[in-house]
């Protein structure tokens, strides 16, 4: 009888061993999902990520810009460091390394030129500067290059002109007015701060700021042209000639940050979504600037969605006032009719209203011809393309002399402030992405990570490393280049469609499911255990009784 | 949307002044159409056309610029260099045998079929996009087209425009039969128009209109046509079009006349300023059955004759351009009308709602002599609230019978007789005269049996599976791990105890 006993309680802790050793290891593979290591460690370093953002100056001096004696020490190389003070996690260091040396003889005579343009184009043609990079030429301290009550210059392309001093002091002196320069010509905290403005904390300036375009791999360009009232109005617009003229060539210099595609269309019947007021007084009708909001919505449905891409879209609309609106105005918040009767909206695009002509209804019968002029039209257009693309006024040192663009409408240390902008932006915004995926894959637990995912987040913390080496190492450019490939590759995995197919799988689905098997399983053996427990212990308990 | 904000102007160095505005000629036209033709059932169908034709090569021109046609589809012609596109959706079925053939053809649901150009590498991929995006532009479900539903027809589907070679490899066709069409996907297709709906011939685009129509069927056509007369270059051609069907006689309390206002509850009330055509075609053939004549309201300026779909037709035509055509009354409002009533029928129709009323379909019908009529209703099975099923749901669900109530003529002709005084079995039924009697029939009752789901099968299985396995791992693990022995009875059973006693008395020695 004893043995029969024991076999049973043999069967019993094997009948556990088994179900635990064999069962519960082989339950627990089966229904596992597949998660695919992360770098979870490097992507919590990227939040800490310090970036070092090196632009490299190089400082030219003419014969007579400094005294004899400092002269001397040439060439040598100063480096000026300093933290931009944001409210952001990630450390951002400007760092302006100058690059001392004499000015060579084909230097030194197109400096002694008789303006700055020529001795520009002068200067232009033996060398090639690299994206991001600075040339300031100290020129004497009575040049004639610059008029007399100017300081310094800021010419279109990546160069600037610095008066020199004879002092004692002299190269301080310089060092502070070519650093005052070289910050309006590349970085500065406000370019950061706008780049940054999503991930900022909400401050008063960031209606301003939230202006620009988010960076992205291209954008698609679409001129809208309205006419609400094709009865009265047959509106002609030579677009085709004026985004030949106007628009390609802004946009040839600005290929660099992105693609580009340009199209228009014409919408008839297309209405604002307001009624504008009409003001007897000078007889036309006015939109205030707080309804100004409310006139897109309706506008837009009709405007069609980018079926073609992914990129974002940014509209330039044209509107022609139907006839009984006409000649319609937009008036500023003090009630002063806005001078190019146009807006704009942040990161959508802009509106011009386009009155016709008064005198064209008294000549001939309707629909009355109008031929839109478009000089004026793309006039405003550009402008705001700059602004939605973020390129705001600099702000120039006192005395300097500010060139104007070149017939492209923009600068080229203009695009390379925008390189250093979007970088930064794309860094930031890889680095949000990385880290909520992180979070999010480990707050689920029931996510599957795929090979392709990880390898895409792989990708994007290598990308992201490379982009603030080449950041801090000066190449601008390839920082760029790092900088998107980092954004592409962390969105695709983020966006990635295999992380959501078990997303929805409720532990009380899983109890359903798993209670009628597990429960009249667990229960005899649980039960046998704990019986056999107890009476070891009493058979442990006795011997103690006897002693 | 964000605070927009007025601009403070930054002056530009443009290059060159603008010297140019010239009046070049349109390089694109519309041309716009409704053909409205009663059906031999009585019912009606109307059929808008609208044809924008562009005179340009979409997949050369880098930069696009887009007037009457639509740029959502003008970019796919480019992105996904597409040869031709057939898109159609249409809700219900085109009865040939009652409505005679149709203008358009389209089968229920979605329909999608697509020539791509032979510069096109990986077709199945562009394909796929293609159906997304234009799944997205629609607001259909045509992101379900997939390798499992697409076909590459050999034979049957030629390109309908220019094509130089037929590799039916850029070929793709689809159909989705499952696609609900509703006014969200109207409204796309609408927005596609350069008048929208708002001048020409689509202000009739009402939905709530024209999705209370037996049939409805809306595409878009995109093709390559021959520029001129020698075919030097090719233009664009698209073709939107929708057809529907009315039910003339539900709406029209039996009647079978007409007018644009009871059909589309809008009229026409003034051309779209950019179509260089906008008409609408009556077809006002006279088919000489029961020898009843139609006549239209306003007259016709003009008619146009041909054969069409194999038989000689009239259409009376209404020219929207055409100032005297609308300026008269301000408006367009065409009627039909036929000239002599049906015979003297009656049809009362009350159409049923959803747990609160059943249908009522009355007719009244003289019958010819020997002959048989059959009245036939379609029905369509439906699935129920899962508490309105009855306790036995399988055994069906009871319509009731319908009823025949007649007045028979009678053989003989009786003789008027005081009705207080007649047979109490012959005087339920007042009698007006004594040539006729009534008689009122019942059909038998129909048992329609409904689908009856079963929600909780697959709990079910698990359930049962899960039990099968820990009944009998139950017992098998009772069988390893309990101990059996034979325990020996201490006392007898009562008839031993009772021959105990009884010996104990006799003084016989116990069991």
């Amino acid at each position: 009888m004893p043995s029969e006993v024991v076999r049973g309680k043999r069967a019993a802790l094997f009948f556990a061993a088994v179900a635990i050793v064999l069962g519960l290891p082989l339950w627990w593979k089966t229904t596992e999902t597949y998660r695919a290591s992360l770098p979870y460690s490097q992507i919590s370093g990227l939040n800490a990520l310090q970036l070092r953002l090196m632009v490299p100056v190089t400082v030219v001096f003419t014969r007579e810009s400094v005294p004899l004696d400092d002269q001397e020490k040439l060439p040598f190389t100063v480096v000026h460091e300093r933290e931009i003070p944001l409210k952001y996690k990630m450390k951002i260091k400007c760092r302006f390394q100058k690059a001392y040396r004499r000015a060579l003889d084909y230097e030194e005579e197109a400096l002694s030129s008789g303006s700055a343009q020529e001795a520009e184009a002068m200067l232009d043609e033996p060398q090639e500067q690299a994206e991001g990079s600075l040339t300031v030429y100290v020129i004497s301290e009575h040049s004639s290059l610059l008029p007399q009550d100017m300081m310094s210059y800021i010419g279109p392309k990546r160069t600037a002109v610095v008066r020199g001093i004879m002092h004692r002091e002299a190269f301080n002196i310089i060092g502070r007015r070519i650093i005052q320069v070289a910050q309006a010509m590349s970085l500065t905290e406000d370019v950061l701060a706008a780049a940054l403005a999503d991930h900022l904390p909400e401050d008063k300036w960031s209606a301003e700021k939230r202006r620009p375009l988010k960076s992205s791999l291209g954008y698609e360009i679409t001129f809208s042209l309205l006419n609400p009232d094709p009865k009265s109005h047959d509106v002609h617009w030579d677009i085709e000639g004026a985004v030949r003229r106007y628009v390609q060539p802004f946009l040839n210099a600005l290929s660099a940050a992105g693609n580009f595609s340009v199209d228009s269309q014409i919408l008839y019947y297309a209405m604002l979504g307001v009624n504008p007021r009409f003001d007897s007084a000078s007889s036309s009708y006015y939109l205030d600037m707080h309804n100004l909001p409310h006139v897109i919505n309706p506008v837009e449905s009709r405007l069609g969605s980018s079926a073609a891409s992914l990129y974002p879209v940014l509209n330039f609309l044209l509107y022609v006032p139907e006839l009984a609106h006409s000649p319609l105005y937009i008036q500023d918040k003090d009630g002063a009719p806005v001078a190019t009767n146009a807006f704009h909206s942040p990161r959508w695009g802009g509106i011009m209203v386009y009155n016709v002509d008064s005198k064209a209804y008294n000549a001939s019968a309707l629909p009355v011809r109008v031929e839109v002029d478009m000089v004026r039209v793309m006039e405003v257009f550009l402008a705001q393309l700059r602004l939605l693309f973020g390129i705001a006024q600099p702000q120039v040192p006192p005395k300097c002399l500010l060139s104007g663009p070149k017939s492209e409408g923009l600068t080229t240390w203009e695009l390379d402030r925008l390189l250093w902008a979007r970088s930064v932006e794309n860094l930031a915004t890889a680095t949000t992405t990385l880290t909520s995926l992180a979070q999010l894959l480990g707050k689920i637990s029931n996510i599957v990570i795929k090979d392709n995912v990880a390898s895409e987040v792989y990708r994007a913390v290598a990308a992201i490393q490379k982009s603030a080496e080449e950041l801090a190492s000066g190449h601008l450019a390839s920082a760029f280049v790092a900088s998107q490939e980092a954004v592409t590759s962390s969105e695709c995995a983020f966006f990635d469609p295999s992380l959501l197919h078990l997303l929805y799988f409720p532990d009380d689905q899983k109890f359903a499911i798993y209670i009628p098997l597990f429960l009249p399983m667990a229960v005899p053996i649980l039960l046998s255990l704990v019986k056999i427990f107890l009476e070891t212990r009493k058979s442990w308990k006795k011997p103690e009784k006897t002693d | 949307m964000a605070a927009a904000m007025p601009l403070a102007l930054f002056v530009l160095q443009l290059l060159g002044p603008g010297g140019w505005c010239l009046a070049e000629p349109q390089r694109d036209s519309l041309r716009e159409e409704l053909v409205i033709t009663p059906l031999p059932s009585g019912d009606v169908a109307a059929t808008f056309q609208f044809r924008t034709r562009w005179d340009s090569e979409l997949q050369r021109e880098g930069v696009s610029h887009y007037r009457l046609f639509p740029k959502a589809l003008g970019q796919l012609i480019s992105k996904y260099s597409l040869r031709e596109l057939h898109l159609s959706f249409t809700q219900g079925f085109w009865r040939t045998r009652y409505w005679g053939p149709p203008f358009l053809q389209a089968p229920s649901g979605a329909e999608l079929w697509v020539w791509f150009q032979d510069t096109v590498t990986n077709v199945d991929k562009s394909w796929k996009e293609l159906s997304n995006v234009l799944s997205g532009i629609f607001c259909a479900s045509l992101n379900f087209i997939d390798s499992t539903n697409t076909v590459t027809p050999t034979a049957s589907f030629k390109p309908l425009g220019l094509a130089n070679d037929t590799d039916h490899y850029f070929l793709r066709y689809a159909v989705l039969p499952r696609e609900v069409v509703c006014t969200e996907n109207l409204t796309p297709w609408k927005k596609l128009l350069p008048c929208s709906s708002k001048a020409g011939l689509s202000v009739l685009l009402k939905a709530d209109r024209l999705f209370h129509t037996s049939y409805h069927s809306q595409a878009v056509h995109i093709r390559p046509v021959c520029r001129n007369a020698r075919c030097t270059s090719i233009s664009w051609e698209l073709r939107q079009t929708l057809s529907v069907v009315f039910d003339a006689f539900i709406t029209g309390q039996g009647k079978k006349d007409w007018s644009l206002f009871r059909m589309f509850s809008r009229t026409l009330t003034e051309p779209c300023p950019l179509a260089s055509e906008s008409r609408v075609y009556v077809d006002i053939t006279n088919y000489n059955q029961d020898n009843e004549t139609l006549e239209v309201n306003p007259p016709p300026t003009t008619t146009y004759q041909d054969v069409i779909l194999g038989t000689r037709k009239t259409y009376a035509i209404y020219d929207l351009l055409d100032t005297a055509t609308i300026n008269n009354s301000r408006n367009l409002n065409i009627q039909l009308k036929w000239k002599r009533p049906a015979e003297n029928g009656y049809i009362h129709y009350q159409p049923a709602q959803d747990r609160l009323q059943p249908h009522l379909l009355e007719m009244l019908i003289q019958l010819p002599a020997n002959s048989v009529t059959k009245v036939s209703i379609q029905f369509e099975r439906a699935l129920l609230k899962w508490t309105e099923y009855t306790p036995d749901p399988n055994h069906g669900f009871y319509v009731s019978p319908s009823v025949l109530s007649a007045l028979v003529p009678s053989m003989v002709a009786a003789k008027p007789v005081d009705w207080e005084e007649s047979p109490l079995f012959n005087s339920l039924f007042p009698v007006s005269d004594g040539s006729n009697y009534f008689v009122r029939l019942y059909t038998e009752p129909l048992l329609v049996n409904l689908p009856t789901p079963d929600f909780s099968m697959p709990y079910n299985v698990i359930c049962l599976t899960c039990t099968v396995v820990a009944v009998c791992y139950g017992s098998f693990y009772n069988l390893l791990t309990r101990t059996f022995h034979i325990e020996e009875p201490r006392t007898g059973g009562l008839a031993k105890r009772l021959a105990n006693l009884i010996r104990r008395i006799r003084g016989v020695p116990l069991l």
